[in-house]
């Protein structure tokens, strides 16, 4: 495939998923939109889950996700992943800033929330209450459908 | 001025290609190294099944293999390319009786064949969880040339997270080191890659 081809079906492909499931599942906030969010099932609670969405800022300010938490996990945080010649490492990501316009994507291989502590798993089709935090807007409460444990985006 | 400019705009050239040149420089030399080093990749392991047997790199000779180290506390990179291997398992239908995936744990300590079952299970039948002492461990990834190393960190479960090679090895029928499937291969691809080679 060359390069133009597959810009195209990057293109095609992003816009499917802006046009697609991203419409039912959406939260306005203020200035700020939270969108799709996901998150896989888990295996019992003695593992850590993660949960994922895309953050859009339609105002004029800079604001930041400066914490998460959900009844379902005693302690959740935003973690980030870095891949290093293909080492992959992770780490707590720190207040999350999303300046005007921008949109932040949680998703596989970058960001994710990390639901740990977990007090229930995580069942395939239940959904739970996810409260985001941010620095202007204030707190949020989306929420959040649980995909199979091998879903790797969000599903209609 | 002009001639000022001119001078600036001469500087500011040799200087990029001067970086330009490093960066080459650089990028080939890694790959260089790299690609050594995966040329030296001999799979050699004694490790525990999830079923609780014994097996080494000879039990999977005869399929091609689908093999990737990492841990089951890792709620990302691993989950994500576990299910990347699932779907290609079901996109291969009937040839993918001839492909093994592995899951190498890189985290000896916590995973136990026990847990390894009970993970590898939410991903596809076909998929093997592969345990073992510390030791044994450190032996079958340094034959793979993976890298891995245990991270502290304080809020993490049990107080540390683990950092790995996020690649999918491919070998052969005879256990030899094919090529890596960089993270985030689309399952497709690697399905047709496979259909190919099959």
């Amino acid at each position: 495939m060359n390069t133009a081809s597959k810009a195209l079906s990057i293109a095609l492909l992003a816009g499917f998923f802006f046009a697609g499931p991203g419409k039912a599942e959406s939260t306005q906030f203020g200035d700020l939109k939270v969108e799709t969010p996901w998150a896989r099932a888990s295996i019992g609670t003695a593992r850590p889950a993660a949960a994922y969405m895309t953050i859009r800022n339609g105002g004029s300010a800079t604001d930041q996700l400066v914490g998460v938490e959900s009844p379902v996990s005693g302690m959740a945080e935003i973690h980030k992943v870095k891949t290093k010649d293909g080492v992959v490492s992770m780490s707590p990501a720190g207040p999350l800033p999303i300046g005007p316009g921008e949109t932040v994507a949680l998703a596989p291989g970058g960001l994710h929330v990390m639901l740990m502590k977990l007090r229930q798993p995580l069942e395939k089709g239940a959904r739970f209450p996810l409260t985001l935090t941010f620095e202007r807007a204030g707190k949020v409460t989306v929420d959040v459908p649980i995909h199979g444990v091998g879903a790797i985006a969000p599903e209609k | 001025m002009t001639k000022l400019r001119i001078l600036l705009w001469v500087v500011a050239a040799l200087a990029g290609m001067g970086f330009l040149g490093l960066y080459a420089w650089k990028t080939s030399f890694q790959d260089d190294a790299r690609q050594s080093a995966l040329a030296a990749i001999r799979p050699d392991y004694t490790l525990t099944a999830h079923t609780g047997e014994t097996v080494t790199e000879r039990n999977y000779l005869g399929k091609w293999q689908l093999v990737f180290f990492g841990f089951t506390h890792c709620p990302d990179i691993c989950p994500t390319t576990l299910a990347e291997v699932a779907t290609v398992m079901d996109g291969l239908g009937e040839a993918a009786r001839n492909v093994q995936p592995l899951f190498i744990s890189i985290d000896p300590e916590r995973d136990r064949p026990a847990a390894m079952a009970e993970y590898v299970a939410a991903f596809h039948p076909a998929l093997i969880g592969l345990t073992g002492e510390p030791e044994a461990v450190a032996e079958a990834a340094q034959s793979f040339y993976a890298y891995y190393e245990m991270q502290p960190q304080s809020d993490a479960p049990d107080g540390y997270t683990m950092s790995h090679s996020s690649a999918l090895y491919l070998l052969d029928p005879n256990g030899r080191f094919v090529h890596l499937f960089s993270y985030g291969t689309p399952a497709a691809e690697i399905v047709e890659d496979l259909k190919e080679k099959l």
